[in-house]
C-alpha cells in the first residue's frame, strides 16, 4: 500500500517534470540563441491554454483544441517576436526583463478581457479518461501517462531535430557564433523568429496538456514559468539536456517532498508540528536544492560554452 | 643594462596551459629584472594573451609556477596580484566609461590606499585622492582632459590614462599588453619616450608588435611562437638568431 | 551643491511630494494624503534597490523578499503586543516603530547577506533569475507557515507608534514617512559619491578593471546588496503600517517587477529617479484605475515604450543624460 502511494508520487513527480521541461526547452534555446530573457513564456503556455480550451468546447474534440493551442501558441510567439522581442535581442537583460514583464501584464490583462476572471474547463479526451493498473500500482490515470510519453517524445524530437536537421545545425550555430552564421549566409531574423516561435508552441503544447489537469485561467503561467526558471538555472542556462535533467530533479523533488517530508519529520517532531513544517519544508525544498547546486556549480549541472 | 644577477620581479617557470589539444601555453620560462624593459614578441596566434591572462590571474595555468615579487602568487586571484603590485594595462582599453578621466585614477588611488569601504566622504572633496590622481594624470600629459569621460576620450588619450592608473597603483612591475596598438606615429613616438624613462620605477614587461618601439626600447627580448619560448636575448642577439628569423623575422626582413 | 538642471528638477520633485499632501489635508482630502504616502514608501523601497540596481548594475529580481520581511517584522512585532503572548526569550514584540525599523534593518541585512552571498557567485541572467527563486521560496514558506496568519496575512489593529507623533493621523504618518525617505535619499547621495559608490559604480562599468587595481568586486557588491536590502526592508515595515496589514503578496514577484519598474519609470541610477518613478506609478493606478479595471494592461503598454523607446526615464527625458564625475 505505501510502496503503491510511493510508486505513484513519482510518476506524479515525473509528470510534473515532463511539463517543466517542455517550458523550460524552450526558455533555454531561446536564451541559448537569441541571449534573452523572456518572462513572458508563462504567458505562451496561458495562450495553449486558453486556445485548446475555447476551440475544444466550440468543436467537442479535445484534439482539435491540441493542435489550436500549438498554432495559437506559435503565432503569438512569432507576432510578439516580430513586435517587440526583435528589439531587444541587442539590449541589456534589464531591458528584456522589463518589457517581457509589461508583456505579462499585456497578455494577463488582455486575457482578462476576453474570458472573463473565471476560470474555463478543459475535459481529458475520452480516449484518454480513466486509469490504468501498472506493476506496484492498482490504477494510474491514463492522461497523466500519456503526459510523461508526450514529454518523452517532445525530448526525442527535440534531440533529434537539433542534432540531425538543418535547422538545428543553424540553431547550434547560431549558439557559438551569430556573426559567423550570419556570414553564412543564414537569414539570422527568420532563425530567430522561428526558434521564438518554436520555444512558444512547446510553451503552449504545455499549457494545453496541463488544461485539462487543472482549471484554465488568468495567471496559470506564472507559477511554472518560476519553476521553469529553477530547472534551468539548476541544468545550466542555454542547455536543453540540462533542462531535460533539471526539470526531472524539480518535479520529482516537488512531489516526493511534499509526501515524504511531514512523514519523515514526525519520525523526530510531535505530529502537529511535522505536518506544519514539513509543509513548509517541501514548499522550499527546490529552491533549496537550486541553492545548493549553484554553491558548487554557479553555472548548473550542465554549462552552456563560457 | 640589465642586471642578471639581481633578484628577478616576476618570474614565471614552466607554465603550460592547454585548450583541448592545443598547447596554448607549452612550458614557458621567463623573468622580469629590475630596471629593465623585457618585450615579449611573436606571431599572431602565438599565445601572448593567454600568456598574459594567466600572469594577470584572469586565467589558471594548468602546470608552472609564476612567483612575483619574492612570493608564490600561482594560485592567487586577479584582485590580490594587483594589490601586490602587478599593474597592467589592456590590450582592448579596459576603464570605467562613465566615469571622468579622473575618477578612473581616483579609483587607483583609493585601492592602493585601501580604503573602498568608506561610505561617507565625497570622493571629490577628497584631496588626498584628487591631488594624487591629478598628479598621475599629469604624468602622462593628461591632466588638460581630467574631467572628460573615459569613453569620450581618444584611443591614444585612453591608453595614456590606462599607464596613469598603472602609475597610480604604484606598481612594482608594468604589463603593457599592446600600448601602441592604434596609436598614431606621433603619438608612438611621445608613448616610447615615457616608457623609456617608467622602467627606471618599475620593471616592464612589454607585449609589442610595434618593432621599431620594440627595437627602440627593449632590454632583453623573448619571441614566443606556438606557445613556447624560441628565444630570449638582447636586441642584437635576436636580430642575429636564426631560428627566430625563420620562425618570425623572416616575415618582416 | 550648483543647479544643474537634475538638481533643480529634483528639488521640484520633493517639494511636489511635500505639498500636495500639505495642501491636500488642509482641504480635506485625506485619500490624496495616503496616496502621497505609498509614493513616498515605494519610493523609499526603490530607492533601496536602486543602489544594488542603479549604482552596482545588479539586477535584483527578488527585491520583495526584503520588501515584505520588513513589513512581517512590524506586523509580527506587533501581533505579539496585542495578543499578550511573549515572542521568545520573555521578548514581548513591539509596536514602537523605531524598534520595529531596527528589527527591519538587521533582519533585511542578514537576509541580504546570506541571499547576496550565493547569487553574487553568478552574474547576468543567473543574477537575475536566482534572486526571483530566492524571493520565491520565501514567498512559499510565507504561504504555507500558519502562526502569523499564512495565505490570509497578518492585520495590525493599531497602527503602531512613534515618539511624538499620532501615527492614526494621516498627514502625521505621512510626514514621517517622507522624513524617513529624505534621509534615505540622502544616504544614498552620500554613497554614490563615497569611495565605496566609486568602487560600486565602476564594477558595474567594468568589472576587470576594478579587479586589476586590486578591489575584489564580491565584497563591494556584497556590501551594497546588503545595504539595499536594509533600506528596501525599512521602506517594507513602513508599507505595512500604511496599510495595517502584511500579506505574501508583498513577498512575491510582482512586487520585485514593480518595485525595478519605479525605478525605470524614473530613471536608472538617478537621485529621485524612485521618486518619479513612484510618482508616476500611483498617479497611473489611481487616473487608469479610475477609468479602468484593466489598467494594468495599459501599464504594460506604458512600461513597453518606456523601455523600447525613452530609457532614460523620466528624469532622463526632463534633465538629459546622467554625470558622474
Amino acid at each position: 500500500m505505501i510502496l503503491s502511494l510511493a510508486l505513484e508520487q513519482l510518476l506524479n513527480g515525473l509528470q510534473l517534470g515532463v511539463m517543466l521541461f517542455l517550458m523550460a526547452a524552450g526558455l533555454t534555446l531561446i536564451f541559448g540563441v537569441m541571449g534573452l530573457i523572456n518572462l513572458a513564456h508563462g504567458s505562451l503556455y496561458m495562450v495553449g491554454a486558453f486556445a485548446c480550451a475555447v476551440v475544444a468546447a466550440a468543436t467537442g474534440s479535445f484534439w482539435i483544441g491540441l493542435a489550436a493551442s500549438l498554432v495559437c501558441a506559435a503565432a503569438a510567439g512569432a507576432i510578439v517576436e516580430f513586435l517587440v522581442i526583435r528589439k531587444l535581442y541587442d539590449r541589456d537583460h534589464l531591458d528584456q526583463v522589463l518589457a517581457t514583464f509589461a508583456l505579462i501584464l499585456i497578455f494577463s490583462e488582455g486575457a482578462r478581457w476576453v474570458f472573463g476572471s473565471f476560470p474555463l474547463y478543459l475535459d481529458i479526451p475520452p480516449l484518454l479518461a480513466g486509469a490504468v493498473p501498472l506493476p506496484g500500482i492498482e490504477a494510474y490515470p491514463l492522461y497523466r501517462l500519456a503526459i510523461i510519453g508526450v514529454g518523452a517524445l517532445v525530448a526525442f524530437g527535440l534531440y533529434l531535430l537539433i542534432s540531425k536537421t538543418r535547422l538545428g545545425m543553424r540553431i547550434r550555430a547560431g549558439e557559438s557564433d551569430r556573426e559567423m552564421i550570419a556570414a553564412l549566409g543564414v537569414d539570422i531574423r527568420t532563425l530567430y523568429t522561428v526558434v521564438f516561435a518554436l520555444g512558444s508552441a512547446l510553451a503552449g503544447l504545455a499549457g494545453a496538456l496541463v488544461g485539462a489537469l487543472q482549471s484554465v485561467q488568468v495567471g496559470m503561467g506564472e507559477p511554472v514559468l518560476i519553476l521553469a526558471f529553477v530547472v534551468i538555472v539548476i541544468g545550466g542556462i542555454g542547455s536543453i539536456k540540462g533542462a531535460l535533467v533539471g526539470a526531472l530533479i524539480v518535479g520529482l523533488t516537488d512531489t516526493l517532498g511534499r509526501f515524504l517530508l511531514p512523514p519523515l519529520l514526525g519520525l523526530v517532531l510531535p505530529a502537529s508540528t511535522a505536518g506544519t513544517v514539513g509543509a513548509s519544508l517541501a514548499a522550499m525544498l527546490i529552491y533549496i536544492v537550486m541553492a545548493l547546486v549553484l554553491a558548487f556549480r554557479p553555472r548548473g549541472l550542465f554549462p552552456a560554452k563560457a | 643594462m640589465v642586471d642578471l644577477a639581481a633578484e628577478p620581479v616576476l618570474e614565471i617557470t614552466g607554465l603550460v596551459k592547454t585548450f583541448g589539444a592545443l598547447r596554448a601555453t607549452d612550458g614557458v620560462t621567463l623573468d622580469l629584472r629590475p630596471g629593465e624593459i623585457h618585450a615579449l614578441i611573436g606571431p599572431n596566434g602565438a599565445g601572448k594573451s593567454t600568456l598574459i591572462h594567466q600572469i594577470c590571474g584572469t586565467l589558471r595555468q594548468d602546470g608552472g609556477t609564476i612567483r612575483f615579487a619574492g612570493q608564490d602568487i600561482s594560485r592567487t586571484g586577479v584582485a590580490e596580484r594587483a594589490r601586490l603590485g602587478l599593474g597592467r594595462t589592456f590590450q582592448v582599453s579596459s576603464l570605467a566609461p562613465e566615469f571622468s578621466a579622473l575618477r578612473n585614477v581616483m579609483l587607483a588611488v583609493q585601492a592602493k590606499a585601501g580604503s573602498s569601504f568608506r561610505f561617507f566622504k565625497p570622493v571629490m572633496r577628497d584631496r588626498s585622492l584628487l591631488d594624487t590622481a591629478m598628479a598621475m594624470l599629469e604624468r602622462v600629459g593628461l591632466a588638460g582632459r581630467a574631467d572628460i569621460a573615459a569613453a569620450e576620450l581618444s584611443h591614444g588619450e585612453r591608453r595614456q590614462l590606462e599607464i596613469a592608473i598603472a602609475l597610480a597603483l604604484g606598481s612594482k612591475a608594468f604589463l603593457l599588453d599592446e600600448p601602441m596598438a592604434g596609436m598614431g606615429p606621433e603619438g608612438s613616438k611621445r608613448l616610447t619616450g615615457f616608457l623609456d624613462g617608467l622602467r627606471h620605477q618599475a620593471p616592464i614587461l612589454l607585449v609589442e608588435h610595434d618593432m621599431d618601439a620594440v627595437f627602440a626600447l627593449a632590454d632583453r627580448i623573448s619571441v614566443l611562437v606556438y606557445g613556447r619560448v624560441i628565444a630570449t636575448g638582447t636586441v642584437d642577439e635576436i636580430r642575429r638568431d636564426p631560428a627566430v628569423r625563420t620562425a618570425y623575422l623572416g616575415d618582416h626582413a | 551643491m550648483d543647479m544643474t538642471r537634475e538638481n533643480i528638477i529634483n528639488l521640484v520633485l520633493a517639494l511636489l511630494l511635500l505639498v500636495v499632501p500639505l495642501a491636500a489635508s488642509q482641504m480635506g482630502q485625506p485619500f490624496t494624503v495616503t496616496l502621497a504616502t505609498r509614493i513616498a514608501v515605494l519610493a523609499l523601497a526603490a530607492t533601496g534597490l536602486n543602489i544594488a540596481l542603479g549604482l552596482g548594475g545588479l539586477v535584483s529580481f527578488g527585491h520583495a523578499v526584503f520588501f515584505g520581511i520588513g513589513g512581517y517584522a512590524a506586523g509580527i512585532l506587533a501581533s505579539h503586543v496585542f495578543s499578550g503572548e511573549p515572542m521568545a526569550f520573555g521578548f514581548e514584540g513591539s509596536n514602537q516603530m523605531a524598534l520595529i525599523w531596527i528589527f527591519a534593518v538587521i533582519a533585511c541585512g542578514l537576509a541580504g547577506l546570506a541571499i547576496g552571498a550565493i547569487s553574487l557567485r553568478t552574474s547576468g541572467v543567473y543574477f537575475i533569475m536566482i534572486t526571483l527563486a530566492f524571493a520565491q521560496m520565501v514567498y512559499y514558506f510565507a504561504i504555507s507557515w500558519p502562526a502569523y496568519g499564512g495565505e490570509d496575512g497578518l492585520s495590525i489593529l493599531v497602527r503602531n507608534q512613534f515618539p511624538g507623533i499620532n501615527t492614526m493621523v494621516p498627514l502625521s504618518f505621512f510626514l514621517l514617512c517622507y522624513g524617513v525617505l529624505i534621509v534615505c535619499i540622502g544616504l544614498f547621495a552620500l554613497l554614490r559619491n563615497s569611495r565605496f559608490g566609486t568602487a560600486l559604480q565602476a564594477a558595474r562599468q567594468n568589472e576587470v578593471r576594478v579587479a586589476s587595481v586590486g578591489i575584489s568586486p564580491y565584497g563591494i557588491r556584497l556590501t551594497a546588496f546588503a545595504i539595499s536590502a536594509m533600506m528596501t526592508g525599512l521602506a517594507g515595515a513602513l508599507y505595512a503600517d500604511l496599510n495595517k496589514f502584511v500579506s505574501p503578496s508583498m513577498l512575491s514577484w510582482h512586487m520585485s517587477g514593480e518595485l525595478i519598474v519605479l525605478i525605470i519609470l524614473g530613471g536608472t541610477g538617478r537621485l529621485f529617479g524612485p521618486v518619479a518613478g513612484a510618482m508616476l506609478y500611483v498617479i497611473f493606478e489611481f487616473a487608469l484605475g479610475g477609468i479602468t479595471e484593466r489598467w494594468q494592461f495599459f501599464l504594460g503598454l506604458i512600461l513597453l515604450g518606456v523601455v523600447l523607446f525613452a530609457r532614460g526615464g523620466l528624469i532622463g527625458l526632463l534633465a538629459g543624460k546622467a554625470r558622474h564625475g
